[in-house]
């Protein structure tokens, strides 16, 4: 199938940028924040946030992950998934404005699961989300507080995301299904 | 994964999924909730048919905190001691609608028979059956090994180059058993010590070297040494003259736990017999991991009941 390219390397670094710039402004400075990365590119995309973060606000870049496998709710219908290990940083989230980072906004059940990981975790003073992309088609009332960029796509059609940490290349591809 | 039966045969990939996951797994018990919704909705049986306490509180803990329900069977005072066989026990159990049933007996094979005879459906967990398997104690026993070895940055690695001694009543032991092929799968290498009368026939086929001088192999000084438990209630003949003859042979003492140095790290599975196979000095000493045994055996057993019981069973079936 082909794929057709819709986020290069110099946009993707754009969109990080202006997301970074964006939570510092909603959160009024850049004290009390926590990036929490959802594996696997959601990982790589907040890393990358929290550098922007420690570039624009020196001391704001606190970065972790957050494994939400053993929160979903979809373990009986694909083969078993392998979880990821939780890192938190050293002071927790007790308190702080938590940004959670994923690569594709979809039907919203992987955000249900991290915000219930996140309530056995502790309790943070709010929770946001930033998103890459944002292909809609929620199955939940969740919506992202940053958006890299909306792809409006039909169901059939697949979204990658490929990022030079994991894949070799920063690049958005929408394939469409056989 | 659909049963957990033996350490045989369970490859290196999967030996190391298991133990990836149980450090997943213990990291959930330092959090401020402890308990994971991963088994909500499904039921563990546990169907104890020889005694145990460690082991069925340590699986209990760990379905509940994986939030699944558990219903506990034991033999004692039970229709098995009204003559129920093993088929109608099991079915029984099973029509009470059970996802997993995990297993203790004293007759080796006994948690296959159940795996495969078509009896149920439910995923089987051997917790030890007879003189034969008893996986996830050969798990948890990697898993401590690999902790102490690699520490946090334990994720991935094997026990390449680890020297294991294993000490005692080998012929009976299960938890030998499960140890030796699953550290020879994972690379490290094994030394089995015990009176000739409790070393089993064909051991020359396994993958270890062994003898019968434990000064010798702690005049060695192996990484690991692991010391195992007296079984008086499998010892139907004279394997040895006198327990005070096997503890001067065979038991850790205070003599030989100083000759052993302080870089060894000392393991048993429990119960322990104070003073038979090993020494109150030897077993709380720092060097002595044996209650850290025990937690990570409910991470162990948490990493295994979220294996068999997740993941759709018709996509297993075409793989």
């Amino acid at each position: 199938m082909p794929a057709r390219v819709v986020l290069q390397q110099a946009d993707i670094t754009r969109a990080l940028t202006r997301i970074s710039h964006e939570i510092l402004e909603s959160n009024r400075g850049g004290s009390d924040l926590v990036v929490l990365g959802i594996p696997t590119r959601g990982v790589t995309l907040a890393e990358r946030i929290a550098a922007n973060l420690e570039r624009f606000e020196p001391g704001s870049g606190v970065v972790g992950t957050l494994d939400v496998t053993m929160y979903r709710d979809d373990l009986d219908r694909h083969p078993t998934r392998t979880p990821s290990p939780t890192r938190l940083p050293a002071g927790g989230i007790d308190g702080k404005t938590v940004v959670l980072v994923d690569d594709v906004l979809y039907s919203g059940r992987t955000i249900r699961a991290a915000l219930d990981a996140i309530g056995d975790l502790g309790r943070p003073r709010a929770v946001r989300l930033a998103v890459l992309v944002d292909r809609g088609h929620r199955e939940l009332p969740i919506r992202a507080d940053f958006v890299g960029k909306n792809l409006p796509t039909a169901v059939a059609e697949r979204i990658f995301v490929r990022l030079d940490e994991t894949d070799g290349e920063d690049a958005v591809s929408i394939e469409e299904a056989p | 994964m659909k049963h957990l039966l033996s350490t045989v045969g369970l490859e290196r990939a999967q030996a190391l999924e298991i133990l990836d996951v149980a450090e997943d797994m213990a990291d959930v018990a330092t959090r401020a909730v402890p308990k994971l919704p991963t088994l909500r909705g499904k039921t563990v049986a546990n169907l104890f048919f020889e005694d145990s306490t460690r082991t069925r509180l340590s699986f209990e803990a760990a379905a509940k905190r994986l939030s699944a329900d558990v219903i506990t069977f034991s033999a004692k005072g039970s229709s098995v001691s009204k003559g129920e066989s093993l088929k109608d026990t099991a079915q029984t159990i099973a029509a009470m609608g059970v996802d997993a049933v995990v297993m203790r007996h004293s007759a080796s094979g006994a948690a296959r028979v159940l795996a495969e005879s078509g009896w149920i459906d439910a995923a089987v967990v051997n917790a030890g059956d007879g003189t034969h398997q008893h996986p996830t104690q050969g798990l948890l026993d990697a898993y401590t090994m690999r902790k102490t070895l690699h520490g946090d940055a334990s994720r991935g690695r094997d026990l390449a180059g680890l020297r294991v001694t294993i000490v005692g009543d080998i012929l009976h032991s299960r938890v030998a058993r499960s140890n030796v092929w699953l550290l020879a799968t994972l690379g490290a290498s094994v030394h089995l010590v015990g009176p000739r009368t409790l070393l089993p026939v064909g051991v020359e086929s396994w993958p270890v070297t062994y003898g019968t001088d434990l000064d010798e192999a702690i005049a060695d000084r192996p990484d690991v040494l692991m010391m195992l438990r007296v079984q008086q209630e499998r010892m139907h003949a004279a394997f040895f003259p006198h327990e005070r003859e096997y503890a001067t042979g065979w038991g850790l003492d205070d003599d030989r736990f100083r000759r052993l140095g302080t870089d060894t790290i000392v393991m048993h599975p429990g119960p322990m017999n104070r003073g038979l196979e090993i020494s109150a000095a030897a077993a709380d000493s720092p060097q002595a991991v044996i209650l850290d045994q025990v937690s990570n055996g409910v991470s162990i057993r948490m990493a295994v009941l979220y294996l068999v019981l997740s993941g759709s069973s018709s996509q297993e079936a075409a793989e």
